[in-house]
């Protein structure tokens, strides 16, 4: 198998190249700025109309960041939890006592941040209130639940559902032998998902805790993202894009996910489109397709450089599409 | 995405049990003048004498996978840390786990051969074990994790020479050897070693497994120095390998396998994932370099447990003896057993 198949349609010269300045470990947007998080300590805001401008969010590596329309919240292994703007001004809004590494970071409803560094999982409330969870051990990753406020902690043995703002409800846990990383709620608040240290998915369906395992990746999978309206789960870790169908009310149990896109080359991002059925692909080779999951339908987004395509974003509006790579080759791609 | 193995940065573990010097080591190892730079990771904070903003706790989160293998753990900080590290890539050369002095070393090397993103940027350099002169013939009478220590180890420094008489320190470095015969062993005080004898030994590099022969004290340079003090122990004589008493671990030891035979692919590889899905979690180490038979090529293999890395190395030379040797560093292990195994495994 080639790279791309031979009459893969290409919109790649489309893209309007940037050169973020360094390895890109993760893309966002603000408003119609794309934003390429660097992996040392800054953040590459990228205008429609040019005029790049490097915001310096942290005094060292960036390890974990979240953003929505009008900011980003980038966490570092300099203890710090930062915001930065489309304007490129950043202001630190938590920094942890012990200078420990943080790690992870989600973005709630009402402005509400939470964080973790080590088994300390932390949630800024929109009402600047601070609360504290200390999970079993490390976190492994943090997601809000869609409806109500509430927080799922991923960690060893399983995860935990934490209600911050109710001190006295103890906090529900989700038991599943072994390391869980990344975790993810469906839109609809129905199922909860990890990634775990084996190549595998785990997940729990939340009103009754039922099982739901999702294995057969090559890979750990490191990226997830969920289709429009919650029906597909898009995850990397394979050499093809794998999505696994949540429409009935069991999830994925008892089916086959739908696998497109395969390449000779291993999945490392996905995003899926805001409002259709189309997920951007990156491969570890650079290349990004945009996939139609109704029939596999392929578009070349950028072409194959030879180094991971390890970043994807959609604007809000699903008009633009921003690709970040290790070696800090970048776009931005107007649809 | 895989990198060449020149790029991998190279990680050194140090171990030791409590007091025995790791600490003193590491600290030399900032100190000296080499002109590099290393991430340090370490589990107790403030005692490094050297500014570095390299230097980051750990929690040593040893977890199990789901992989039906009850001794593949490896340590869950250590793959966040390392992730977490890499981002910095091109700001350090190489990375040094300090490990407590309780830990065992197999869930350290194993996160380097379980984690495809661990594996594909860093590599295991070798596992440097510090022990004590004076205590650690104690410590392998009462401490299970000191034993641990110095069976995994590539390296091993018998540190704090000069609170010991001569006679103690043979008789240490002979129960190391009756523990590990196959690691390099330094005599140290104050951990003062040539750095090169430390760092950037390449251990777990296959394409370094060039000989698996027993490292004997002749090899030592401050042999000939400590060697002129010795005496009143020649009663011992028909015991010794090097001019040290052989010591025998009743639950500890290491086991050689040799033969000018060539192996059969077919009946070894199974026979060897049949010895590892069973003894594994007694095996600490185990080496080999291989000859099968219409094979041109040497083939090395090595293991940690139930973990097996292996691959053609290069073609045998012209009037190199295609002897296969297979090594093991093991708990109880059924030495017979395995003898008649690796045995019907030749052609």
């Amino acid at each position: 198998m080639t790279d791309t198949r031979p009459a893969t349609p290409s919109i790649a010269e489309r893209t309007r190249h940037v050169d973020a300045g360094g390895a890109v470990v993760a893309a966002h947007f603000l408003g119609d700025v794309a934003a390429f998080v660097l992996g040392d300590e800054a953040l590459l805001l990228a205008p429609p109309d040019g005029g790049e401008q490097r915001a310096v969010a942290h005094g060292g590596a960036i390890l974990a960041s979240a953003g929505d329309d009008a900011r980003i919240v980038t966490a570092g292994d300099d203890g710090k939890v930062t915001t930065t703007r489309r304007d490129g001004a950043s202001a630190v809004i938590a920094t942890d006592p012990k200078r420990r590494w943080i790690d992870h970071i989600a973005l709630g409803p009402d402005r509400a941040v939470a964080w973790s560094a080590g088994k300390q999982a932390f949630v800024r409330t929109g009402k600047g209130e601070t609360r504290e969870f200390e999970a079993p051990s490390s976190v492994g990753g943090l997601a809000f639940a869609p409806k109500g406020f509430r927080v799922a902690v991923s960690h060893y043995n399983g995860a935990t559902l934490w209600f911050p703002n109710a001190p006295n409800a103890t906090p529900e846990f989700l038991a599943w032998k072994g390391s869980h990383l990344a975790v993810t709620f469906s839109p609809d608040g129905r199922f909860l998902v990890t990634a775990m240290q084996e190549p595998t998915l785990h997940g729990w369906r939340v009103v009754d805790g039922r099982h739901m395992r999702m294995a057969g990746y090559t890979a750990k999978v490191r990226a997830l993202s969920w289709s429009a309206g919650g029906k597909w789960l898009a995850s990397s870790g394979s050499d093809q894009l794998v999505l696994w169908p949540f429409t009935g009310k069991d999830g994925p149990m008892g089916k086959e996910p739908r696998l497109l896109a395969p390449m000779d080359r291993r999945v490392v991002a996905v995003a899926c489109h805001p409002t259709q059925d189309v997920v951007a692909v990156g491969y570890e080779n650079g290349l990004v397709l945009l996939v139609r999951i109704e029939d596999g339908a392929e578009i070349v987004a950028n072409k194959p450089s030879g180094v991971a395509a390890s970043a994807l974003a959609w604007n809000t509006a699903g008009a633009m599409l921003a690709f970040g790579c290790d070696d800090g080759q970048a776009g931005v791609l107007k649809l | 995405m895989s990198e060449a193995a020149s790029d991998k940065i190279p990680v050194t573990v140090l171990t030791g049990y409590l007091g025995a010097g790791k600490t003193t080591l590491l600290n030399r190892i900032l100190s000296e003048p080499h002109g590099k730079k290393y991430a340090v990771i370490v589990n107790e904070f403030g005692e490094i004498g050297i500014d570095n903003d390299l230097v980051v706790g750990a929690d040593e989160e040893v977890f199990e996978m789901n992989n039906g293998c009850i001794c593949c753990t490896v340590r869950g900080d250590l793959i966040r840390i390392i992730d977490g590290l890499m981002r910095r890539k091109g700001k350090f050369d190489a990375i040094i786990v300090e490990t407590t002095g309780l830990a065992d070393p197999a869930p350290v090397a194993q996160t380097f051969f379980v984690d495809d993103a661990i594996g594909a940027k860093t590599k295991l350099d070798a596992v440097v074990t510090v022990a004590d002169a004076k205590w650690l013939k104690d410590r392998l009478r009462d401490a299970p994790e000191a034993k641990n220590q110095i069976a995994f180890a590539d390296v091993i420094l018998i540190n704090k020479t000069d609170l010991v008489s001569d006679a103690d320190l043979r008789e240490v470095e002979a129960r190391i050897r009756g523990l590990n015969p196959y690691a390099t062993v330094h005599r140290t005080q104050r951990c003062a070693v040539p750095l090169p004898e430390v760092l950037g030994r390449g251990a777990f590099d296959l394409d370094r497994i060039l000989d698996i022969e027993p490292q004997f004290l002749e090899r030592d340079d401050e042999h000939d120095h400590h060697h002129d003090h010795e005496h009143g122990d020649g009663h011992h004589h028909h015991h010794e390998h090097g001019g040290l008493k052989h010591y025998h671990d009743e639950e500890m030891q290491s086991l050689s396998l040799k033969s000018d035979k060539p192996l059969n692919p077919d009946k070894f590889f199974p026979w060897m994932q049949e010895l590892v899905a069973k003894e594994g979690p007694n095996i600490l180490r185990l080496k080999g370099i291989l000859a099968f038979r219409d094979d041109p090529d040497r083939f090395v293999l090595q293991g940690v447990h139930m973990m097996l890395d292996g691959d053609h190395q290069r073609p045998w030379k012209n009037g190199e003896a295609r002897e296969s040797r297979l090594v093991f560093i093991g708990r109880n292990l059924p030495e017979e057993t395995i003898r008649q195994g690796f045995e019907g495994c030749l052609v």
